[in-house]
Order: structure tokens, then sequence, then C-alpha cells
């Protein structure tokens, strides 16, 4: 039998389905791919009995000819979610051993879908980092390396999600985007992944970082994998109040609408200094390859995209220190007593968080005080809303847009991390989408220089990820991206 | 923000050492929502459960969880909006107020900082012994209650039950609109017989469903407002008064020694009848308040408020007027009956078919005084408006007398029958026959024959005839009848 690891989401489906080989196989033959990955720390916790179980019962499905969307295939969930009775980590030490009495909302979707869960996948402690070089549970390494043979980072925050779809480790695994983090690792590990449309899943029992910002999303091989995999996570919950009570649309079926007549809108500024000219290169191309599949490039402009960063950076840290407050010590997770109430406080708090989750707590809390508040708070919200109606402008124009995903390839270990304000620079064409709420999806298109996979991100209107998706899948069959990581690790 | 124009009557003023002083007080109310579940989550509220038994994944704030407002709540913060005349903001907001503390898991209280959803209004109270007032309401809004703290359990530990957590609480905010203590308790039990009579809140004070806080301030009369003192943790209306002559004379004190009154928030202790500082102004938080990303704003129409509207049941003020116009009852009487709905739905079944003044006697009295001596809620009265009716037929049908009522009420309240099975039971039937009085009459009158020769020179001696031939009847002689018979045979 061929390698069933190789295999995408859409092709491992089917071959379940036609019985070519069962969910037990294609999950132990994953199980093993995770084994000998180990050395990509793309796993926090593996699971891998409650794994086999449920491919058995998908398998005792299937044979019956019934089976969700995502019957009998591993899949790997990102450590932000809550999982019953699996540790939950969030990539923090501050939760301990917590293991939730309750299944969050997208995962509990996707297991009455099917899914077979490998585990948790690593990240950046509370989703915060573009390098998961913050996790209490040490950095992933990107599967690909340039020929220096130096580690490299996959991205972030789901880095570990993005290794684990590279190295084939799973079918396909769900990841969260605050400000890029689907998106970037996804162009770092020349994977997909899509974030939708704010309110399109639902937040309920995934651990917050951002609330008005976060959004969960897949990461996957392929584009229409992606669809497969968003169909089971998205749709309107009524336990969580921003959910958005809309029909969810046959995603894969968008995928092969194609471009003709699509009206592609290229934005002036997205573009950086310093940015490698291969980006820009990259970004010609892409333009190319939608123009040649039939779209209608039309040039626009999103003025206050140089604003967005920077109040990206005042909301997302604003919103992130008042939710996390809870870890306080008191309920559960990590607590250090000390000499009286405040005292146990910044002990726990101390040593439970890692310096970068402080930093933008501390952040957080200064743009919130008094006399500050309308400073920073206030004229980031007053840049949010300008940035969509920024996007609104585009859309009188344009169906959808396509930009990099990313000013750069994936780099070292170690390389940014002491430096937050570079760190930064890596969400700058992401995080507009955040802001406005908008869907984005980054499609592997090429390699650089070195080896190294690099992405275009599309972006779309709200709810019209079916735009999204046919224009990267159009992205994705011009640029017959086919390149792997050399299995150096295995 | 707050400007206090009027200028306490001179009766009302406090003589300090060196002139005259007026209070100003303001008051915010914590009124709990009369929900069965909490604000934000399904969890139950009922009062007195087993520590820690309701409380959800949510208001225990575990990783991922989201608050999702329960309706029922809004619609109760419109309703006592519309019930104290308050404009209602089609448009609200919660926030986050962010603090530490182990009863508040979140680690932020979802309260309505910016945009409550009702706004200003105005209520008319009648302080005891004075003219009404009117009370301008600066704000209601919406707020989540924290849990509780027990630091008594353990001498190194705090024990904390989270049964509360989450609870909605409707806080009105009044202006600095009034200038005693007896304006600030009638202004809380308007409230409080507002929002019972509307049913969002139950009122109860000694429950905890209704708490105020108290902001005090002295001032020379009419001159420009001092420094304010909040009070906090008074749970009745005395202790109210109590605390505020406490802490008027306190400032005044302070003031005149050449002194200034310092912001801050102090706690009423009742054992002592004192305030004593809570946290000072130099403690006080940053809560960094900023609006709930878990949460869309609040957005309702004309119609659903108008809806509401058309719902709300007859207020104790207009009650009150109408008892006064349909049943002729004095003002204070009608006011005692319309405090809250139970007593007012009480009085109007009972009043059917019965004198309305005797109706509203009995209940005032004998019902209410029997209710409070045994701590129960009239509502869980043992004796009821139907069975009270029938107790005043007996007196109407002049089967027993007012005096015998007593006994029987009593006895209907102890449980042991109705009216009629009671007066049965105990042969309590008035004695009408002429005949037996006369004879009764008579026995006195030759028991005491020294007497009645000295009636004709000292007539208010009847009066002890009375009393020995009532008692010869053992209470059941018809006392009108007595009295006749008595005055016929003495020659008076």
């Amino acid at each position: 039998m061929s390698d069933l690891t190789q295999l995408t989401l859409e092709a491992a489906l089917a071959g379940l389905k036609s019985k070519d080989f069962s969910s037990v196989e294609i999950t132990k033959a994953h199980i093993e791919a995770c084994e000998k990955g180990a050395k990509l720390n793309a796993f926090i916790t593996t699971d891998y009995d409650n794994a086999l179980k449920s491919a058995e019962a998908s398998d005792a499905r299937l044979a019956k000819g019934e089976g969700g969307n995502l019957e009998g295939a591993p899949l790997g969930m990102k450590d932000l979610f809550c999982t019953e009775n699996v540790r939950t980590t969030a990539g923090s030490k501050i939760l301990g051993d917590f293991k939730p009495q309750y299944e969050s909302t997208i995962s509990a979707q996707m297991k009455s879908d099917g899914m077979v869960m490998l585990g948790k996948l690593n990240l950046d402690e509370f989703a915060m980092g573009s390098a998961n070089e913050t996790s209490h549970f040490g950095s992933v390494i990107n599967p690909w390396k340039a020929e220096d043979g130096i580690d490299l980072v996959p991205g972030g925050s789901s880095g570990g999600s993005a290794t684990a779809v590279a190295a084939n480790m799973c079918l396909g695994a769900t990841a969260t985007d605050t400000g890029g983090s689907i998106r970037q690792p996804a162009s770092f590990t020349g994977t997909t992944g899509i974030k939708p449309t704010y309110g399109r899943c639902s937040r309920w029992g995934v651990v917050a970082f951002a609330s008005s910002l976060d959004q969960a999303g897949p990461i996957t091989r392929t584009v229409k994998d992606a669809a497969i995999m968003l169909q089971s996570m998205a749709g309107y919950d009524v336990k969580d109040s921003t959910s958005l009570n809309v029909a969810v649309p046959d995603f894969a079926a968008a995928c092969d609408n194609g471009v003709k007549g699509l009206r592609i809108g290229i934005p002036k500024e997205y573009t950086m200094d310093g940015m490698p000219a291969e980006i820009e290169t990259l970004w010609q191309q892409g333009i190319k390859w939608l123009q040649d599949a039939g779209a209608e490039i039309v040039n626009v402009s999103l003025p206050h995209t140089k604003y967005a960063l920077p109040a990206y950076y005042i909301v997302a840290p604003a919103e992130a220190s008042s939710n996390l407050a809870r870890y306080d010590g008191m309920r559960y997770g990590n607590r250090v007593d000390g000499e009286n109430l405040y005292d146990t406080y910044e002990r726990s708090r101390a040593e439970g968080f890692g310096e970068e989750v402080r930093r933008r707590i501390m952040i957080g809390t200064y743009v919130l005080s008094a006399g500050y508040y309308d400073a920073y708070y206030l004229q980031a919200q007053k840049v949010r809303t300008r940035i969509a109606e920024d996007f609104n402008a585009a859309w009188e124009k344009c169906d959808a847009l396509l930009t990099p995903t990313c000013p750069s390839a994936a780099f070292a270990v170690g390389r940014k991390i002491d430096d937050p304000v570079t760190m930064y620079l890596n969400d700058i064409f992401t995080v507009t989408a955040n802001l406005a709420g908008l869907p984005a999806m980054s499609v592997p298109v090429s390699l650089d220089k070195d080896g190294l996979p690099l992405g275009l991100q599309i972006i779309g209107r709200a709810l019209d990820e079916e735009t999204v998706f046919a224009a990267s899948a159009a992205l994705e069959k011009a640029a017959n991206f086919t390149a792997k990581p050399k299995k150096w690790w295995a | 923000m707050f400007t206090a124009e009027r200028v306490a009557d001179k009766k009302d003023w406090l003589t300090g050492n060196d002139g005259e002083w007026e209070v100003i007080i303001g008051l915010e109310i914590h009124a709990q929502v009369a929900s069965k579940s909490k604000l934000f989550s399904g969890a139950a509220t009922e009062y007195g459960a087993e520590p820690n038994t309701q409380v959800s994944l949510v208001d225990a704030a575990m990783p991922g969880m989201l608050p999702v407002v329960n309706e029922f709540c809004i619609e109760q913060a419109v309703r006592t909006g519309l019930g104290i005349n308050a404009k209602i903001n089609l448009f609200s907001r919660f926030d986050r107020k962010n603090y530490f503390y182990p009863d508040l898991p979140q680690g932020y209280q979802i309260s309505q900082f910016e945009f409550p959803i009702v706004g200003e209004g105005e209520i008319e109270i009648e302080p005891e012994g004075s003219e009404a007032v009117m009370v301008g309401i600066e704000r209601l809004h919406l707020e989540q209650d924290a849990g509780k703290s027990i630091h008594d359990l353990s001498p190194n530990e705090t024990y904390v039950d989270l049964n509360r957590s989450g609870v909605c609480l409707m806080e009105i905010v009044s202006k600095p609109d009034m200038r005693t203590p007896e304006e600030a308790s009638a202004y809380v039990e308007k409230i409080r017989s507002i929002v019972r009579a509307l049913g969002t809140c139950n009122g109860d004070m000694e429950k905890g469903n209704l708490r105020a806080d108290v902001n005090v301030s002295v001032r020379r009369p009419g001159g420009p407002l001092g420094t304010r003192c909040e009070l906090k943790n008074i749970n009745s209306m005395r202790f109210i008064r109590q605390a505020i002559n406490y802490e008027a004379r306190r400032q005044i004190d302070i003031v005149e020694a050449g002194g200034e009154v310092d912001q801050e928030t102090r706690l009423f202790d009742n054992a002592k009848g004192e305030t004593r500082t809570m946290r000072s102004k130099e403690d006080a938080h940053d809560y960094r308040y900023f609006p709930d990303p878990d949460l869309l704003p609040t957005k309702i129409t004309q119609e659903y408020v108008d809806a509401i509207k058309a719902t709300l049941p007859e207020l104790p003020d207009a009650r009150r007027a109408r008892f006064v116009e349909e049943y002729g009852i004095p003002v204070y009487d009608a006011g005692i009956l319309t405090a809250d709905k139970a007593k007012g739905d009480f009085y109007e079944r009972l009043v059917k078919g019965h004198d309305a003044k005797i109706a509203a006697n009995w209940m005032m009295g004998d019902l209410f005084g029997a209710l409070n001596k045994k701590s129960i809620d009239l509502d869980d009265s043992p004796v009821n408006s139907d069975a009270l009716g029938g107790l005043l037929d007996l007196i109407a049908d002049k089967t027993i007398s007012g005096k015998i009522a007593k006994g029987v009420f009593e006895k209907m309240f102890a449980g042991e029958g109705s009216a009629d099975e009671i007066v049965e039971r105990d042969g309590l039937k008035q004695v009408t026959d002429m005949g037996a009085i006369e004879k009764m009459v008579q026995d006195v009158i030759d028991a005491n024959a020294d007497q009645a020769a000295k009636v004709a020179d000292n007539p208010r001696l009847i009066g002890f005839f009375v009393g020995q031939v009532m008692k010869a009847s053992q209470g059941k002689a018809n006392p009108q009848a007595v009295n006749e018979i008595l005055k016929k045979k003495l020659g008076l």
C-alpha cells in the first residue's frame, strides 16, 4: 500500500468511503509519522489510544455506509481548543494539567462528523507569537530547511498545526487566527490556511486571546481540503453571541467556481521597506496567474493599511489583558502560594505566564488605563473603523484582493525572539483581515531563492468565503506547487 | 456631573458648633432581577442553595467560556425603567470592569458603563412627616453580581461561594436629591415598592436582593457641595437612616475642626452604628472599563419598549390614589396597603362585600401585627383574604362582636379553623336574646344592690355594671343591648 500520509484529506476521505483502506490503517500510519516526527515538537499532547478507538468506531460506521463529513480522517487539534478530558494547555504553564469537562463547539462538531483526533498541537503561548517560540512546551521546528540546514520557525501561533500538516503527520489541523496565526504559518510551511469571516466559527470552548479578532479555521495541504474541514468547523452557535446566524454554503463546491469575470483588487499599500524583491515578483506572478485564469485585475487603495499593525497591537493586548485575568491560580491550573492574596496572584501569574504573554498583558493594561484609554484604545478602534471602510470602498471595485501573505519566508529559530517589533511585523499583511473581520486565505505558490515556501493571500468580502475559495483554488491550480520538505526528521 | 439645587427645609438643617449644615444624599440601589437564571448563563439563582451548586462553566470562568445575555433580564430592566419614568435607551452596551478578587472568577465584572439601558428618570417620594419630594434618577444599568467570600470559616483561608456569581443586578443610581435620612429611606421604600409591583425584583433586603450604597456629603445650606463618602453594607431602612446620621455628624465635626473630608468608601458597622474607612481614594481601582468583546451591543426597538409598556401593572402611586378614590379610605391607609403588590391584591380581594375601612383596619392591625410577630410573608399568611373575609362577615351580621373577633382571629392564625368553625366550636355567638340579657342584668343588679343605689349620683358607675354583665355572659352579650337594658333598669 502506498504511504497513506501522503494523501490529501479529500483523497483520504474518498479512500475511506470506498474502503480502499480503513480508518485504523490510516490512523496508524499517521501515528507512526507523528512518532517519527517527534523532534519537530508539533504536539503538546498526543492521544493515540483514543484516536485508535475513534478510528475503529469510524470503520464500523463506514462499514455500514454511514459516517460524517470527516469520517475516519486523522486530524490534529490546536491546543487552544478545549477537549473533554484531554489536557488543554494553550501552550502555557499556567493551565497546568487542566483537563476540561467540556468540548469546544468546533471540536465537538468535528467529532460528530467522524474526526479521528491524534492529539493537541503546539502553539505560541495563548496564541501570542509569530514563530511558535513562546510556547511553554518548546519551539516547534519547521520541516522546511534552507541549504544551510539551520532550524527554522514554522511561524505562529499555529506553528504546531502548520508543521504537522506540512510534515504529513496529520491530514489537516485546526488552527486559530487573531492577527495572522493561520495564514503566516501556512505561508512558512507550504500549507494552505483560511481564516474565515469573524463569526463564521464558534469561539465557544476556544481559549480566548483577543475576542473581537480570534477566529478559528483549518490548515491543510490543499484548498479543497481546507474547504472540507471548514465545512465541519463552521456554523452558528447560540453559545457564542458573536457567531453569525447564517447558512453555511458548500465551500468545496465553491472551489470549482473559477475566477472568470471576477474582479481581483491589488492594494498598492501591501508592500514594505526591506521586503525581499522576490515577494514582489511573486505577487506579480500571482496577478498574472489570476488574469490568465480569466479574472479582471483592478488597482485599489486601502489607505489606512499602515495604521493596522499599531492598532492591532493595541486592541489585541487590551482584550488579552482582560481575557487572561481568569488565570489567577484560584480555581484551576497552576498556583504559587504567596504571603497573601495579592502575592499569590503575582507569583502565580509571574511564574505561570511566559515573557511575551506578560508583555502583552502589560501593554493591554496600559492602553486601557485611566488617562490612556482615549489616546490608545479608542484611537485604535477608530482606526479599525477606517480600515473596514477602506475595504468597503474596495469592494465597490473588486470581489477579492490578492496580496502577499507575509513580508518574508521562514526565518531561523531564535533570530527575532528578542526583538518584538521585528517579530510583530510578520503580521503586517494579515492583521487587516482580522481588524475588519474578513475571510482570508494563504495559498502556497512558490519557493524562494533559499528553497523555502512562500504564500499569497486572498482576502474576500465578509461571509464570501466562496469567492475566497474560488480564487485560492485558481491560484493553487496555476501555481501547481508540489514541492515537499526533505524528510530530514524521520 | 452632579448638581444639587434644592436646599433642605430649615427644620432639617443640622446644627454644628459653628452654624447650620444640610446633608446631601444620593443612593445606588442594587436590585437583583427576579430571574430564574443568571444574566449570562443558565445557572439557577435560587436563594439559600448549598454553596457552589448553582455555578455554570461560564460563572466559574472556565477557559473558552462565553457569556450569552439573558433576554428576560433585559426586559426586566426596561420594565423597571418604565416604572421609574425613565428614558429607555434603545442602544446599550456591556462593558468589562476589571479587577482581581477570588469571588470574581473572570477577573472582570460585566456591567454597563458608558451606555446604560436606562437613562434619566424621576420618582416622587413621601418621607414620613414631610411633604412629597421629587427624586431624580441618573441611570439604571445591568451588571453581574460577584460571588461571596467567606472569611470566618477558617482562620487562614477564605472560602468562596460562586452561587451568586453572575446573578443579574439592576443598579439604580439616584441624583443627589435627598436631604434627610428619612427621605433616603423613603426613596428606597419607594423603589422597593415599584420593583415589587412590577415583579422585576423581590425586594427582600434581608436576603440581599435589594441593597443600597449611600453617598453622603454635607454643605452649608445652599452652599457649594462638600466631599462625599460612599457608605456600603447597609441592609435595612433603619440602618440607612442611622448610617446617614452618623456620617453627617462625622463630616460636620471634621469640617468644623478645620479638617477636610476624604473622599472614600466607608463600611457601615451596624453593631456599633458607625461608619469606618473601607477604601481610600488612593486605593481606588483603575477598573479599565472597555466594551466586552464577547457581547454585541444591546439594540432594542421602540416597538419592543411599547409592548412592555402595555403590560405594565398599576404602580403603587396610581393604586394608592385609586384606593382613596374608590374605597374612601385615608391616604395613609392606602399608602400602606399599596406598598407592595401582595398587600394591594389582598386588600382588593378582602374589600369585596366588606366595609372598606374595617377591612383596612383588620389588615393593618391584627393581620400585619401577627405576620410581623412571626416574620411571615403576607403570601404565606395562614389567614388568607377569604378566611379574613369570613370573620368580617360574622362581625357585620352581629354574630360576634369586634372584641370577640380578635380572639377568633388569633385562633384562625394559629390554624384552628375558619371563623365559623371556631365561633361554633367555642360557643362564641353573641347573645341577642333580650330575655336572657335582661335576666343577666337583673342578676348583676341584685348582686350589687349598694352600687346600684349610687348610680343616680354617679352615672359613670354604669361602666361597672356593663363590665359585670359582659363578664357574666363571657363576652357574648350584645353590648348595645346590655347598655340599653341597664339604663332602663337603673333609671338613667
